[in-house]
Formats: structure tokens, sequence, C-alpha cells
């Protein structure tokens, strides 16, 4: 699939700060399964410095300086992103139970290690009741991958997607004792659950298509930036992708942005202003697929 | 010397260690067994056997005198907040000899380089994670190991800089490593100020010692971290969480012994990639950062978002190669627990050789034969998280000394070892030796451990030539910490050699020197002591209102006179409520000015410091004793005198550097303010009988009015003396004439430049008030002054503390 792809987050001060410094991932990876074939980040008013680099995760980043007063300020990437199916084999995934000795085997920290992923990290903290939740769904003799696979779809039929419910800040505990939220709580909150039965999960920040195709109905989470769940399935498989909020596996309907162990790893924009008083933020999100039959776009 | 002599000794020294009982099965720093001394504590504690009870309680009294003259505490926590204390010092040092002290110290730099290499490592290659030496899920899962900075290379070439060690010694005599203090250890200028403190107490003893000094360790230090500057521009700076951690005294107090400016970190900015801090003359460069929090806090935009004390993009200019971290961050992953399990393995891959000195001994239960062993053998085991920083001692909720269990609660323990193996260490209950401390008159036997110091230079790894020892309240070794009531001595390392005398310097005392320039104020130091003199004279102001207010109550009584109900609302306007004798809105203004003076410790004078938080103590003490009238005039006059204590001090003793100026400067324009309005309110012909009297007298001018004039107190000899004339030091004029002197002085070097906008507002008032007379300054006009005095702070702030 091809995709046009736009995201724009934007904020306005209340009161106007003189010195801003951001640390945006908002580019999309690049990845056996998908690629960027043009993209920009821009920022409104224009910065005063830039540095572009790549994370631990492999996440690329843009880090922008603003010396200036200013009460608006807005980011935005707009691109064209190929994407096809991560993974359509077989479930090779290790058994559930092996997975503890297959983990122990694995002696490295590079960023894939499943080491980083197995215990608490700063948003996920490890929770009881959480795990009891996620071992009440899966039984031993699963493959890890159906386990994922069963506490994604739990999850999905618990939750109501109300993005009353909850903020950015919200600990998964709270989501998941009202069981509502949106796609950054089911993700944390399934985070929990795996790691809390052993088996590594890490976060993936994305987009979803805007518009189904015709006759389907329309995905949640497509008017924001989306996230999701990969965990790790033993040395055969590796990674694999899981979208709780929709309960499906993820596809070519998902782009992915950015990896990392809980949303601390990857918000797409991370600030910091020196002044006093509230601000306002706003994201806004486009993702087109392009017709490639038609001669023109 | 006769024989008579030595046995009266003999018997001295009997009675003075009649008390000292080493426990069985421990060593001893001073015996070494059959009741013998060791040889290098011989003399020492000859010395102290033969004096009298009162000599050494003078000499104890002498220590702590300086102590607390030099302000040096410690923050205690308690249930409800945390307190000042006064320094722990147990008087007695501990005494090493040199000899011992070279095997420690080359264990120690042989360790050092050790961690060195595993951190290079951590942050690198992860070789000793591939090779089986370190298990990947104790780096992983560590929480000071940070993803983020993997793969940096630091600018230095090292990524370890300064370090401690905590050493103890085993029963069988040798030394043991504890713990490692890698993240951003404490301490050293404590043992700085324990050395001042004994030299004082053995001030007769301690130059013919043979004592190794201090001062060329940290010289060293200085000359190292100097030296790894981008260029001369740059600066040197410790970076300090602030005022309320437990250890901020010792960083202000390194920063002034070392010369480097103390900063937080929003004082730092990033302008391209090089940090600067705003000072009162523009933005600085920093190029070398000595930390004392912890890596995690240092940048928001990397690290914990929630962090208010960090900088963001401080990362980023670590990643750009335009600064050095001292030590990097993400170091403290060196300090858990857990690692202790590994370093010897580690030792032998790296190093080829076991440990010099060992460390304790350490099994990681995520592992089944270290496991089955430390459930096998709870009793001598303290059994702890794995990832945890604190050191074995540092008995906690989720520490559990295996002897110490109740019957049958050790099943219930090896049943958590069997659950949660991987997040646990067994560490051995290791007994300590013991020190001799003076407890209730008399040399008792106490356990202890000695902090040790490192620090990186050109050479290599040098080690303090002595540190800190926590010595215990009770026998418990797991009472050695000072917020559980232990304390700390010195330790002396004794040479067989005379030992030279040194300073920081180095210089030979044979007449040269060298004059350094000026320190760079930072903006926020600058700020502050604006606003500490803003404060103490309001806080002034106040007073002298209230002495006033209450010289009318108690003389008129309960008859309200016009001019006690103006006073009342005049004072009603500073937040003060005259029914309370000392009102809670002077507290405040105390309050607020040691909250200025403690954010500049570095910079401001001990004496000074006493001063000001002994007015603000004598303020609060009065709160709950002082009544109405007679008795709150006397206390008001009090007050009054320990302010002029305080003006005296800063006057008399500060030295006229930038920071006095601005100092001065929020004085000068706080009572020139104060004066204006006060003649405004109570100067005027309309306003209430007695007016004029208050005037004078809150302007402490009655005197020199009775002198001047040969008539009672008119609009116009008020105005005259209070507002216009030069020679009055309360006067509007020579205040204004104050302010001026200072503020060219801080911009001088900027001579052809033109006027700053400070500058310019203060000439025309000065201008203003040099042409004027009496008649002129009406109640409205001096409304005016008091509003162009408010411009000339606001101009004062824009223009330095921007």
């Amino acid at each position: 699939m091809l995709y046009n792809v736009k995201l724009r987050i934007s904020y306005t001060y209340e009161t106007s700060a003189d010195s801003h410094r951001t640390l945006l991932r908002m580019l999309p990876r690049t990845l056996p399964y998908q690629s960027l074939i043009q993209g920009v980040i821009e920022a409104d008013p224009l910065p005063s410095r830039r540095r572009d680099g790549v994370d631990f995760f492999g996440n690329p980043t843009t880090d922008l300086s603003h010396d200036m007063a200013l009460s608006q300020l807005s980011f935005q990437f707009r691109g064209r992103v190929r994407r096809s199916e991560p993974f359509a084999g077989l479930d090779l995934s290790s058994k559930f139970f092996d997975l503890p000795r297959d983990i122990a085997a694995y002696r490295d920290i590079g960023p894939d290690s499943p080491h980083h992923f197995i215990a608490a990290s700063p948003r996920v903290p490890m929770e009881k009741e959480i795990t009891a939740f996620a071992r009440s769904v899966v039984n031993e003799n699963m493959s890890t991958l159906t386990a994922a696979r069963a506490l994604s779809t739990a999850l999905h039929d618990t939750f109501d997607f109300d993005p009353t419910a909850t903020d950015v800040s919200t600990p998964p505990i709270e989501a998941f004792r009202n069981r509502r939220g949106v796609c950054q709580d089911i993700t944390h909150v399934m985070i929990a659950g795996l790691r809390g039965i052993g088996i590594p999960a890490g976060y993936v920040s994305g987009f979803l298509r805007t518009v189904p195709p015709e006759g389907q109905a329309r995905l949640e989470g497509a008017d924001a930036m989306h996230a999701w769940v990969r965990c790790w399935c033993g040395p055969e498989i590796g990674w694999f992708e899981v979208d709780p909020t929709n309960a499906i596996d993820v596809g070519t309907d998902h782009i992915t942005v950015a990896f990392g162990r809980d949303y601390s790893d990857v918000a797409p924009a991370k600030g910091s202003l020196r002044s006093q008083g509230s601000h306002k933020t706003s994201h806004v999100v486009d993702v087109v697929p392009v017709d490639e039959t038609a001669s023109r776009i | 010397m006769g024989q008579r002599e030595t046995t009266m000794q003999d018997e001295d020294l009997a009675r003075f260690l009649a008390n000292y009982r080493p426990p069985a099965g421990v060593a001893d720093e001073l015996m070494q067994g059959e009741g013998r001394l060791r040889p290098v504590w011989a003399e020492f504690i000859r010395r102290l056997a033969v004096e009298p009870p009162q000599a050494l309680a003078q000499r104890f009294a002498a220590g702590n005198q300086y102590l607390g003259d030099a302000g040096v505490f410690f923050r205690q926590h308690t249930a409800t907040g945390s307190t000042e204390s006064g320094w722990p010092l147990s008087h007695i040092p501990v005494l090493i000899s040199q000899e011992e002290w070279a095997g420690v110290s080359a264990g120690l730099v042989e360790r050092a380089d050790l961690l060195e290499q595993v951190m290079a490592d951590l942050y690198g290659p992860a070789n000793l994670v591939r090779d089986g030496k370190l298990p990947a899920e104790l780096v992983a899962q560590n929480p000071e190991w940070l993803h983020q900075m993997v793969g940096l290379k630091p600018k230095s070439g090292h990524f370890l800089h300064h370090l401690a060690f905590e050493i103890g010694r085993s029963p069988d005599g040798s030394w043991f490593v504890l713990g490692d203090r890698t993240q951003a250890p404490s301490g050293a200028g404590f043992a700085l100020e324990n050395r001042m403190a004994t030299t004082r107490m053995f001030s007769d003893f301690h130059p013919s010692a043979n004592v190794e000094r201090l001062a060329g360790f940290f010289r060293g230090f200085r000359d190292a971290l100097n030296g790894l500057r981008e260029n001369r521009d740059g600066r040197v700076a410790i970076l300090t969480p602030g005022l309320h951690t437990d250890t901020y005294f010792e960083h202000a107090y390194i920063a002034r012994y070392l010369g480097f400016m103390l900063l937080e970190g929003a004082e730092l900015r990033t302008d391209g990639d090089r940090m600067s801090v705003q000072t009162t003359h523009g933005p600085v460069p920093v190029d070398v950062l000595w930390r004392r929090l912890d890596s995690r806090s240092t940048d928001p935009l990397e690290f914990d978002d929630a962090s208010a004390i960090g900088t963001p993009g401080l990362a980023a200019a670590l990643r750009a190669g335009q600064m050095t971290m001292v030590n990097a961050l993400g170091s403290g992953v060196l300090e858990s627990r857990a690692f202790m399990a590994f370093m010897p393995q580690i030792a032998r891959h790296l190093l080829g050789k076991p440990l010099s000195i060992p460390n304790i001994a350490t099994w990681w239960c995520g592992q089944p034969k270290e496991r089955a062993y430390v459930r096998d053998n709870l009793e001598r085991m303290l059994i702890g998280p794995a990832q945890s920083t604190r050191l074995p001692f540092d008995i906690d909720a989720s520490t559990t000394l295996g002897g110490n269990l109740r019957e049958n609660a050790d099943q219930a323990v090896r049943a958590w070892i069997d659950r949660d193996g991987a997040t646990l260490v067994g560490q051995e209950a290791v007994t300590l030796s013991t020190t001799p401390a003076m407890i209730d008159g008399t040399l008792a036997a106490r356990p202890m451990v000695v902090r040790v110091f490192a620090a990186r230079t050109p050479n290599g790894w040098t080690i303090m030539p002595g540190g800190y020892a926590r010595i215990g309240r009770t026998s418990d070794p797991t009472a050695l910490g000072m917020q559980s009531g232990g304390s700390v001595a010195d330790v002396w390392i004794v040479s067989d050699k005379p030992v030279a005398p040194d300073t920081l310097t180095g210089d030979l005392d044979d007449g040269t020197f060298s004059r350094r320039l000026p320190a760079l104020l930072p903006a926020r130091a600058a700020d502050n002591l604006f606003w500490l003199g803003r404060y103490a004279e309001r806080a002034e102001t106040v007073v002298r209102l209230l002495r006033a207010y209450h010289l009318r109550q108690s003389e008129y009584g309960g008859d309200k006179l016009l001019i006690s109900e103006a006073l009342e609302s005049y004072l009603e306007s500073f937040g003060v409520d005259t029914g309370e004798p000392v009102p809670v809105a002077l507290m405040q203004l105390f309050d607020a000015a040691c909250g200025c003076a403690g954010m500049v410790r570095d910079r401001f004078s001990p004496d000074g410091w006493m001063a000001l938080t002994d007015l603000s103590k004598t303020a609060h003490d009065m709160a709950s004793q002082v009544t109405a009238g007679n008795d709150a005039a006397r206390a008001m006059s009090d007050l009054l005198r320990k302010i002029a204590g305080f003006h005296g001090l800063v006057h008399e003793n500060m030295f006229r550097f930038d920071g006095w100026r601005f100092l001065t400067l929020g004085a000068a324009i706080e009572r020139s303010g104060q004066m204006a309005r006060l003649l405004s309110v109570f100067g005027e012909k309309t306003g209430p009988v007695g007016g004029y009297d208050l005037a004078v007298e809150v302007g402490d001018s009655v005197m020199t009015h009775r002198r001047r004039y040969s008539v009672a107190t008119n609009r116009n000899t008020v105005i005259d003396l209070l507002a216009l004339d030069g020679d009055n030091p309360r006067s509007l004029l020579f205040q204004v004439d104050r302010i001026k002197q200072a503020e060219e002085r801080l911009s001088r070097g900027q001579v052809n430049r033109p006027l700053g906008d400070a500058a310019r507002k203060i000439l025309a008032l000065r201008t203003a008030l040099a042409v004027a007379r009496p008649s002129n300054l009406t109640a409205a006009r001096l409304d005016e002054i008091h509003q162009e005095l408010i411009e000339i702070s606001n101009a004062v702030s824009q223009q330095y503390f921007g």
C-alpha cells in the first residue's frame, strides 16, 4: 500500500515563553516491510537550530530549538510511505512456557534485545491486577503468539474506546480499572499484562489509514496518532505486532513511526518551554491511500 | 624521662581505655590484640590519655565551634519534613598508617580502572554481556543504564572522573569494598571540613604528627577539571539539584573552595550545542559540569520528563561533543548491588587476575546455584533488591538480615527467594572493624566504614589520603548512616616521615602570588543577592514601624490615636496584622531573606549567613513570648540591633565584588522606595497629627533633626532631612546616590556604550532630587518617585538577571 501521510501537532501558549526545545519522533521508520519514499518535518515558526538523529531504538529524531518568544508553535510531517504485510508466515513462535529459557539465552543488550522489554519501564509499572487478568486469558500450552492475540482480543472486548476517560499521563492501572481509554491506554495495559506473564512487550507509535477500504468499518484511532503492541515471540520469529485497540494483527493499514518500551520512549513531541501558564495542544492526522492505478494524483 | 613517668602514662592509658572493649571476632583499629596499641595510634592516644577530661572537652568544643561557625550542616529527614542539623562529628579521628594506605590506594586505583573499562563496555560494544560475564537482564533492567547514552564516547576520553568507595575491614585485618559510588559521589567536601575541625582540635599535635595533607588531592582534581575546558573562556561548574538536597552545603562549600561556579539546571542554556550560563555580564560558556545530581534528572527531554531540575538539551550537547560531564551520564549503573556478584569474574576476565581488594561477597539469586547457596546460608546473609544502589548495611524495609529472622520466618524468606530470585541478591552479613569513639565521656569501640575518594588526573587516578569514616551510634553495624544517628570522623593517614604543609594554591610561602580576575556572577546568584538586600531592608522598615506603633500603644494605652490608626493601615499594606506582637508577615520577610541567602551560600560569608539565620530564629522565638505594647517595642529594638549586626558584617567585611553590589542595589532601592512612601503618607500637612515626628523616628533621624533645625518638625524640615540631605544615610538622595554608584560599577567596562535602561532611569531620578526643593516634593511627586524606583528595580532585573 502507498500512503500520503500528514501529521500536524500545534501548541498555543497562554503566556509567551522565551525559549523552547523540542524533541520530535514524527518521521516513519524504514523497515523491511515499510519504506519512507519522501518525508519532511517542518516547524512553524522556523527554528533557531535543528539536528536530526537516530535514537537507541532506531527511531528518527528531530531536535529543534526556538530562541524566541512564541505564543504558538506547530510541527508538521508530510510524506509518502509504502507499507507491506509485516508477517505472513507460520506461527513459529516459542511455546509460552519455553520463553523464559529463550530470553535467558539471549546474551545481548542491543535495541531489539527482549531484556529491555520484560520488566517495568517508566510509564508501565508491573501491576498484579493486570497480570492476573492476562493470566486468566492464556494457558501454558499456547504459543506465545496465540497468547498475545488472546490477550489483545480480551482487552478489546472489555475496553470501551473513550477519549474523554483518560489523558496522555493516565497510569495504565487506572485505565484498566475503568476499562476505558484510547489506544495509548490499551497498549500500556497490554504491555503490562504481557510482561506480567513473562512475554517481552514494547510500544509502537504510528498511523492508521483514515478512510477504510470500501465496505469496511472505519478503524478506531485513526483521528490521531495510533499505538499498538509489539511482543517478542522467541528467537524464530522475533518481534510480532498486535493492535489491541482493534484486536487485529498489524498489517498494511498501519504505518510504524517509532518503537520503544512505552510511550515515554516514543512521544511524537517532547517539549520544554521556559514559561509559566498553561498551553493547548492539537493533533491532526491524515492518512490517505494513493491510487497507484490512477494516472495523476 | 624517668621510669616513674612512663608508669604514670601507662596508668593514665589504662584508665583512659578502661571501657574500651572491642567485641570478640572483629578487627579493631586501635588495638591489635592482647591490649596492645597499634603503633600508628600510640603517640596520639597517649597524648589524650594524660589530659584531664576538661582539656579534652575543650578540644572537642573547639571542633564543634569551628563547624558551627563554618555553618556545616546536613539535612535530617523526618516523618514531617526535613531540617538542617548540626554536623555529627565523632571527635576522635581514625588513624591508618601510610604504609597500609599505600596498599589500599593501589587496590582502589585498580578498581577504578576496572570500573572505567566496564562502563566503556556497557555503553559501547557490550562484550561483557555477549561473553556471559554479566547477565543481560541485570544491565537492561538497571534503571541507571541509560539506553539514550549508548554509543556516546565522552569528549574527555573517559566516563569516570570522580569516584568514592565504601571500604571496611574484615576480622582478619584485610580491607574489602562494600560499595562503589559512581553516580555523583558526595562527601569529599565533608572530609575537608572534618579535617579543618580536627586540625583545630588537635592544633598542638597535628602539625608534627606526620598526617598526610588533603589539599594536594583537591588541587590535582581542580587542575584536571580546568584542563578539560575547551579554552580559557570556558568554565567548570558544579551542577547542584539545589537548596533542598541533603548535601547542598557540600556543593556550595566545594564550589567556594575550588573556585568553580555553582549552578542549577535551570541556569544552563544550550546556545548552539555549547552550554552556557547567563551571568550579569552576558552568557558564558560552561565546558565542564561536575554533576551532583542523578543522571535521569539532568535532561527532561531525554530522561525523566517530570524532572524540574534538569536542562533540556543537555544530553544533546554531550552528544555533540561540546562538553564534559563528570561523571558521564549513566554511570550510576555501576552502583547496583548485583554487579558486586560479577566483579570478581570480570576482574579475572579483563585484568587476568583477581581483585587486589575484594568486594563484599554477593550472590545474584537469578542463577540456580547461587540461589541455592543463599537459601542454604540464610543466617549469614543480607537479602535485598538486586538493583538497589544502597550499601549493604543500609537496612531498609526491602532488605532483610537473614540471621535476624524469627523462628519459622526463614521459610517465608526461602519462598520469597524462589519466587523473586532474579530481582534479589544475597550479600554476606559482614562484620566491620571497630574504632574509638568518645561516648558519654568514655572511649568506646564502635563499628566503622571509611569512604575513600578517587579523582582522575592527567596522570591517572589519585586517591585522597584520608576520607571520612562513618561511625555507628551503637555496636550494631546497620546503624552507621547519619540518618539513623551515626556520626562521622576524620581519617588520618600517618606517615613515618615528616609531611610538608600544603595548600590549595600549592604556592610556596616566598611572597609570590597571582591575583585572579574577579569571577563572573551567575544571573541567578545576582538575583538572589539583590532580593536578599530588598527583603532584609523591608524587614527593617517593618520592624521600625512596629516599634513606633507599640511605643505609642504603650504610652497611650487604650486610647486610640489617629496616628496609631494610620500606622495600622500603613502596616496592613505590608500584610502585617498589628494584632500580632511579632506578626507572621514579618517572620515571612526574614524567611524570604534567608531563602535568598541560602541559594547563594557559595558567595555569602558564613558569618553573614549565621547573623541572618539568627535573626530569623530570634523573630520566630519571640513570636510565642512577646506581648503587645512596651514588650513588643523592646523586642523590635532587639531585632533592630541584630539587623544592624547583619548590615555591619555585610558592609564591613564583605569583599566589594559584583555580588555585594547587587545586595547593595537591592537594599538601597528598597530603602529609598520605602522612604518615598513613608513621606508621601506621613509627611503631608493633611496627614494625621504626629506624622512628621513618626517619619523622623522611623527614618532614624530624631537626634539629627533636633541638632540641625532649631524648630519642631514641620513639612519642610522633614522633607529636607529625609529626602534631600545628601549626608543623611536614611535620605532619598543618599540612597539614590548609592544606587547610582553601585550600578555604575556593575556596568563598568562599557564606557563608550550608551547608558543602559537602568542607568538612564537612575540618573534622571538622581538629577531631579539634586535640584529639588522641599516644596517640589509633594505627596503626588513622592508617589511618582516610588513608582520610578519600582521601574529602576525592574530595569535592573531585566538588564542583569534576564
